[in-house]
């Protein structure tokens, strides 16, 4: 039996080898120049609402949050329309770490799995990649603000 | 017009930061958001972050980093303010805004919409 076992751990390998010689290797100057520019850009967008935000005279602190709730609008609407995605395939971290490739990650999975009922489905299903965002950041927050409190 | 330069670079640099970790490790794009936010979290706590949003406004502000910065320096901020209540009310009162709209915007866009194909 261990042979047998043996065995078939050898011919996954060999598999694993052969499918690694034959896939072609991701062209990674390119990714990362999509990466840069759509990121950037996105980036770029976000500035200008900030600074057309503070050009009306909100404060700066408000100013910010009203930018990220323009751009997880949009996030979350060019998903809707299906746009979002198909930028997504080029732009890989470029659209999936701005802010709105956040909402992107809430709207993409709740839309895929609507079937499934609005409790299981999309109430559910919205959190399958923000959820353990909130949780971690809200984690690393709560230890860094407790860590703070006891040095005051 | 030097804002939208600084936000272009900054902003697309932490973008390629994203792609290499999806490119040349295991990581998937779930992972490299997860990490992000903890990063800027602690980044944010070192005192790193602020000076960064300060130099690259939106460019740092935008990516995901900068919502674990909002969460941190909230809190800090409450802390300061409230005392041990901080630790609890800081980050949730700092990220309000884009936690609501992302939930109530996803939701509605969620209903609205159907996947392609």
């Amino acid at each position: 039996m261990p042979t047998d076992k043996q065995q078939i751990i050898n011919q996954q390998q060999q598999y694993q080898n052969k499918v690694k010689k034959v896939s072609p290797k991701p062209p990674l100057l390119k990714n990362t120049i999509w990466a840069f520019v759509v990121g950037g850009l996105i980036c770029t967008l976000g500035q200008f609402f900030q600074n057309s935000f503070l050009d009306l005279g909100v404060n700066k602190k408000d100013a910010s949050a009203l930018t990220s709730v323009v751009m997880v609008f949009l996030g979350a609407f060019f998903t809707g329309i299906g746009v979002y995605d198909e930028l997504g395939r080029r732009a890989g971290a470029g659209s999936v770490v701005p802010i709105t490739g956040f909402a992107n990650s809430i709207v993409a999975p709740a839309m895929e799995f609507k079937r499934e009922g609005y409790v299981f489905g999309i109430g559910a299903k919205m959190f399958v990649i923000a959820g353990p965002v909130l949780v971690y950041g809200m984690v690393t927050a709560f230890t860094i603000g407790l860590l703070y409190w006891l040095m005051l | 017009m030097q804002s939208y330069f600084m936000a272009f670079l900054i902003g697309g640099l932490i973008c390629v930061i994203g792609q290499l970790l999806m490119d040349l490790t295991p990581l998937t794009p779930a992972h490299v958001l997860v990490l992000f936010v903890v990063l800027g979290g602690i980044l944010s706590g070192i005192g790193i972050y602020q000076p960064l949003v300060d130099i690259a406004g939106a460019g740092a502000s935008i990516p995901i980093l900068g919502f674990g910065h909002t969460l941190v320096s909230g809190t800090l901020e409450e802390v300061a303010k409230t005392g041990i209540v901080g630790v609890f009310s800081g980050a949730l009162t700092a990220a309000a805004s884009g936690v609501m709209a992302a939930v109530v915007f996803g939701f509605l866009m969620a209903i609205i919409f159907n996947p392609k194909g």
